[in-house]
Parts: structure tokens; C-alpha cells; sequence
């Protein structure tokens, strides 16, 4: 099966949004390729999040077309579009987990709404295996979503995005409000599914280290449309004032330097012990980095 | 378009099983019955000449094969990546918790449900005394008393609540009326329809109903607002800057729902005896005049005293149940709505015991 190529998976032409007088989106313009990961970024209020609700037709544009696989989304029946909701799945941005049931019951309720006849023996297992691919540990299973850290839940999240095996997955800042290990440990699961499941990834972030880590190509949204679609290295030729803010800002130039240093030495996961190492480093390194800080803003000062 | 997943079965030395077609979950139909079904010894399983596989077809062919202690060949590297992904997570999970049998789940849930109620209780007892305490230090540094907070709790509470109190007021006591003219006439004693009508609301009818929906509007909304600002960390953000959430939050509400049940019940009692005289008057023909007559005759001053002394005390209760239960939410959203429902269920049982509670008591002091 050729994993990456060429096809476009979404195609949005002219999408319009606005609520009230505020207009969000004018004239937009995306296409996502199948195989690749599609980072989406953007201002706060920009309309990231309105432009993945208006794709998976939770939210009705004024104006513009959407097709997915093919198909238009936009003012179609529920029922009618099943064939395209089966091929994808979505991590909302809280994990959106169903609080009355727990972490394998919810992996299971895409399985079961959309697959009635399934087995229940075999229900078990695949919401089992789906719960352990994502990196749960197997005792997270019977939990409810209440029960579960922040980073577990965009996991178990992930779990059920990927309950129906879908082509097409669309994560909303998956790694905000992760701490640094967290997120980086969700960016590396996200890479190692998309590759194994050939997955294509629409992912909005704030996340410029994730931009850095694990996207092919990304999408810019400011003056209400995506102003340029492209790998990094491309959108930072451009002269946009925004866009060399947003890469060559401070976090810009130290997400950077990060890729930088991991380049070529990490495409492997990291082993306990070097993460205790790095721990360890970290710790001994502690107080000189407080007095580098402190020299810092010293010299800013002056 | 892709093909529905098949297998044939080999017959060479050990026994192989070829699949073809598309291995996927949207193809999948009845095939993992048809390899239940499968017999004869099956050594090694070939993959060669599928079209596509995902984890659910992955899983298929990694639990037969595992059942027959088959070797799995033929997969692409893509697909082998993804197959060994699939086998890496073979890990039963449990999908929920269930220990015990029937019975000790029923003597857990019975025992559970007690040590809620008297913990509840106990909370509340501590919370009635938290309030309290609120109270005199709003009183000693009247400063802190915010005056804006109790207006608008009296808006909330009271004058946005005279419509829907008065309807109800008003159907119950023509439902009194209506009733009692029914029963009595039987015996030739309709004209005492309006001793029922009289005493029943100033005494009882007037002041519970009107608790029962302050209960529910304001008792809820109480517990909810307070639950959702509990969530949003409003509380703690309120607490480091040193304002205190019992004197910001809970005396305001508590002090307005005392203040405006008794004004409400009144409101009440009034409008039913407007709606029981109504009645009277167009099916026994008792003109309003000889109504508010006999009424002046027939109910003693001390129904109203009655009346006015409990709402103060079911305010109370409602606005404490209520800011309690609020105040009790933690860590999910859920817990809200669950809380909001405990505050009205809550609030109704103790307005109801104290009522019954008051009428041992008044009759006791005399006051027939």
C-alpha cells in the first residue's frame, strides 16, 4: 500500500466562517496530502480550531467547499456522511473522554456504533491492544476518565481516535498542558503511529517543538487565511513579518537549537537510563543554569 | 475497490492458510467466525496476497494464529512494522472494575450510601456552623458586608421568583378550594371550605410550597454556581486574595433567602387565598366580601405567626443545603450536576422533617 503520496486527503476551497460581525476565516484555501503530518498554527483566535470543526462539519460555513477522501462534508446528513467518519478520528483538545464510562468502554463506543456486529470477545481485545498501542499503561483500562492525569487522557483520547483504524487524524494541540517529557513522549508516539498506520495527520499546535519534531509540512492562519503551506525551512524564506516572528522568536530559535542538538543522535526512542541521565545532568546543571539566567537578565537590564 | 478478506486452506506439509483481499475492520464481516470454524492443522499462515492490512485485521490473524501456534509470513515491511506494533500491545486490559459478588456489592453500595448520608450530614452540620461564623464576622466588621451581592441575590431569589410563586399559589389554592367544596358538600358543610382554604395556606401550604421552589430555582442555582466557580478555581483565586468565599459567596445567598421566604410565603398564602376565594365565590357563590368575613373569623392570628416563623428557618436550610453542596464539588463537571441534585433533594427532605417537626411543636405551645 503506498503510504505517502501525492493525493490530497482535504481539500478546503473559499471557506468562509464568521460569528456575528467577527469574520474568522475569508477565502481560505488548504489542501492536505495523504501520508504526511499537516501542523496548522496560528495567533489565539485565529480560527484553528474553527477550521478543523468546520472540516469535520461540526461547525456550517457561510460560505466555501470542503471534500474529504473525495467527498464534500459540508451540509450533508449524518447518516449519509458515515462513510467518511469512519475513515477518521479526532482528539479533541480536553480529550473530550465520556465521563460515565471508562478508558476501554470509551475505545470501544466507535467500535460498537459503527461496527454493531462485532463480537463482544473481540471488542475486548482490540479496545485492549488500542489502550496499550497508545502507550496506557494496561491497568488504565478500567479507569475513568476522572481518575486520569492530563497526559493520560489525551492518550486515552488517542485511543479512541483510533479505534476505527482511520486514514485521517485530526489532533488539537495535543501536547498543551504537557509537561516537556510528556509532550515530547506524545509527539514520538504520534511520529511512530503515523508511520506503522500510514496515517495522515491534520494537528493544530502552539507547539514549536512538535513543529520542529514531527511535522512534514505546516500551515500558517493569520488575516484570516492560511497565508503559506510548506516545510519550515520554506516558510522561514518568506518575509512574512508574522512568521519570522512566530520561528525566529525566542522559543522560535531555542526549539531550533533543540532539533539542532537532537539531530541525527535520536531517532530511536530514549532508553530509561539516558532519560536518567538527562535527569541527572539537568539536576547538576541546575544551579548553573539559575546563574546564567540571572546574568541575562542582568545584561537586559542594562 | 478492494476486495472482502478471504482464506483458503492448503493442504502441504504442515498445513498453511493463505488470506486475500483487504484485512481491514470495514471489510471484516463474518470472517473471524469463518476462522473459528477452521480446522485441520494449520502450521504456518501466509499474507503474501493480501491487499491491505490494518491493527483490527492485524489482530484477527494474530489471535488464530496464536491459537494454532502458526507462524505468521509474507507481510511487506510496512506491514510487518504495523503487524509487530499490534503484537508488542497483546495485553489483556480489564475494561472496567468489578470485584465481589452480587450480594457484596449490594452490602458495599448499602454500606456506602449510609456513610455518605452521615458524612454529608456531618458536613452540613459543619458548614450550618461555618456560616454562622460568617455571619458574626460580617456583623463585628461591617465593612465587609457586600451590600451589591445581597441585592442582586434578592433580585435573584425573590423578585424574579413572584411570577412563577404566584401561579403556583394561585392554582393551589383554588385546587384546595375546588377539593374542599367537592368533600364538603357531601355533608351540607361546603361553607367550610374556606375555614380549609384560610388555615391550610396561612398555616402550611403558603410557606412549604414556596420552599419547595426556592429550593428548586434558587437552591440549584446556589449550588451550581457555586460548584462551577469551585471548578474554575475562582475559590482559590478568591482565597490567596484574601477575600473569604463564606462572607463573599455563601452570606449573601443565605441572608437573602432568609430575608425573602417569609416575604414570599406571605406572597403566597395571599395570592392562594385569592385563588380559593375565586373559586368559592364562582361554585358556592360566596361573595369576596363574606370571604375575607369569615376568614378574619375563622383563622386565629397565630397561622400566620406559624407560617411567618418557618420560612426564615426553610430559607436557611435551602441557601446552606445549597452553597454546601456547591461548595463539595471537585475535579470534573459531572460532579456539578450531581451535586446540584443533591442540594434540592437535600433541601426538600430537611425543609419537610422541620415541618413536620414545627407542627409537633406549635401544637404543643397551644396554638391550634
Amino acid at each position: 500500500m503506498p503510504r505517502r503520496t501525492d493525493d490530497i486527503v482535504i481539500e478546503v476551497k473559499g471557506l468562509t466562517n464568521s460569528f456575528g460581525d467577527q469574520v474568522i476565516h475569508q477565502q481560505l484555501d488548504l489542501e492536505v496530502r495523504r501520508g504526511e503530518i499537516l501542523g496548522v498554527v496560528g495567533g489565539s483566535g485565529t480560527g484553528k480550531s474553527v477550521l478543523m470543526r468546520s472540516i469535520i462539519g461540526l461547525q456550517t460555513p457561510d460560505e466555501g467547499e470542503i471534500t474529504v477522501f473525495g467527498e464534500p462534508t459540508i451540509g450533508r446528513d449524518p447518516t449519509e456522511a458515515t462513510n467518511i467518519r469512519k475513515r477518521w478520528g479526532i482528539l479533541f483538545q480536553g480529550g473530550a473522554l465520556f465521563s460515565t464510562l471508562t478508558v476501554a468502554e470509551n475505545v470501544q463506543v466507535p467500535l460498537r456504533e459503527f461496527y454493531p456486529d462485532l463480537d463482544q470477545a473481540l471488542l475486548d481485545e482490540i479496545a485492549s491492544y488500542k489502550v496499550v498501542m497508545t502507550g496506557l499503561d494496561a491497568s488504565a483500562g478500567p479507569k475513568f476518565p476522572s481518575e486520569l492525569s492530563g497526559g493520560m487522557k489525551k492518550r486515552a483520547g488517542l485511543a479512541r481516535a483510533l479505534a476505527l483504524d482511520p486514514e485521517l487524524l485530526f489532533l488539537d494541540e495535543p501536547t498543551a498542558g504537557l509537561d516537556p517529557i510528556g509532550a515530547a513522549a506524545f509527539d514520538e508516539l504520534t511520529r511512530g503511529l503515523q508511520r506503522t498506520l500510514g496515517l495522515t495527520v491534520f494537528l493544530i499546535t502552539h507547539d514549536l517543538d512538535t513543529l520542529y519534531a514531527i511535522c512534514d509540512r505546516v500551515a500558517v492562519i493569520a488575516d484570516q487565511k492560511v497565508i503559506a503551506v510548506g516545510t519550515i525551512d520554506e516558510l522561514l524564506a518568506l518575509d512574512h513579518p508574522w512568521i519570522q516572528e512566530y520561528f525566529n522568536g525566542p522559543r522560535g530559535r531555542a526549539a531550533l537549537a533543540g532539533k539542532r542538538d537532537i539531530e541525527g543522535e535520536i531517532k530511536r526512542r530514549p532508553t530509561a537510563a539516558s532519560l536518567a541521565a538527562t535527569n541527572e545532568a539537568d539536576a547538576e546543571q541546575g544551579d548553573d543554569a539559575v546563574a546564567t539566567d540571572a546574568v541575562k537578565t542582568d545584561s537586559g537590564t542594562r | 475497490m478492494s476486495a472482502k478478506p478471504d482464506f483458503e486452506q492448503i493442504s502441504d506439509a504442515g498445513g498453511t492458510l493463505r488470506f486475500t483481499g483487504d484485512l481491514s475492520l470495514r471489510l471484516l464481516g463474518d470472517l473471524p467466525d469463518r476462522l473459528d470454524a477452521v480446522d485441520g492443522k494449520v502450521a504456518a499462515i501466509d499474507l503474501s496476497q493480501i491487499e491491505r492490512i490494518d491493527t483490527v485485521g492485524a489482530w484477527v490473524v494474530h489471535r488464530f494464529a496464536e491459537r494454532h501456534d502458526a507462524t505468521v509470513e509474507g507481510l511487506d515491511p510496512d506491514d510487518q512494522q504495523l503487524f509487530d506494533q499490534v503484537v508488542d500491545s497483546a495485553e489483556p486490559v480489564k475494561m472496567r472494575d468489578q470485584h465481589g459478588s452480587a450480594f457484596t456489592r449490594l452490602l458495599e453500595e448499602v454500606g456506602d450510601a449510609m456513610s455518605m448520608t452521615i458524612h454529608t450530614l456531618y458536613g452540613l452540620l459543619g458548614f450550618l456552623g461555618a456560616t454562622t461564623i460568617a455571619f458574626g464576622a460580617v456583623a463585628r466588621h461591617p465593612r465587609r458586608f457586600r451590600f451589591n451581592a445581597v441585592v442582586t441575590q434578592f433580585n435573584n431569589v425573590g423578585v424574579a421568583a413572584l411570577g412563577i410563586v404566584g401561579l403556583m399559589s394561585f392554582l393551589i389554592g383554588i385546587v384546595i378550594a375546588q377539593q374542599g367544596a367537592v368533600q364538603l358538600r357531601q355533608f351540607g358543610a361546603e361553607v367550610f371550605t374556606i375555614n380549609l382554604v384560610g388555615r391550610l395556606t396561612l398555616r402550611e401550604m403558603g410557606v412549604l410550597m414556596t420552599a419547595i421552589m426556592v429550593a428548586g430555582r434558587s437552591g440549584s442555582a446556589f449550588a451550581a454556581q457555586i460548584g462551577t466557580q469551585k471548578l474554575t478555581e475562582e475559590i482559590d483565586a478568591m482565597r490567596t486574595i484574601g477575600v473569604s468565599p463564606m462572607e463573599a459567596l455563601v452570606v449573601p445567598r443565605t441572608l437573602a433567602a432568609i430575608l425573602l421566604m417569609p416575604l414570599l410565603g406571605f406572597y403566597s398564602s395571599l395570592i392562594a387565598l385569592i385563588g380559593g376565594g375565586l373559586l368559592t365565590w364562582l361554585t358556592l357563590g360566596i361573595p369576596p366580601v363574606t370571604f375575607i368575613q369569615r376568614i378574619r373569623e375563622v383563622v386565629p392570628i397565630t397561622d400566620l405567626y406559624i407560617g411567618l416563623i418557618k420560612a426564615p428557618v426553610f430559607g436557611a436550610i435551602i441557601a446552606v443545603a445549597g452553597c454546601f453542596q456547591g461548595m463539595q464539588v471537585e475535579a470534573n463537571a459531572e460532579q456539578v450536576g450531581l451535586r446540584t441534585t443533591a442540594a434540592v433533594v437535600q433541601a426538600i427532605f430537611l425543609v419537610i422533617v422541620l415541618d413536620a417537626f414545627f407542627a409537633m411543636f406549635f401544637t404543643w405551645l397551644g396554638w391550634n
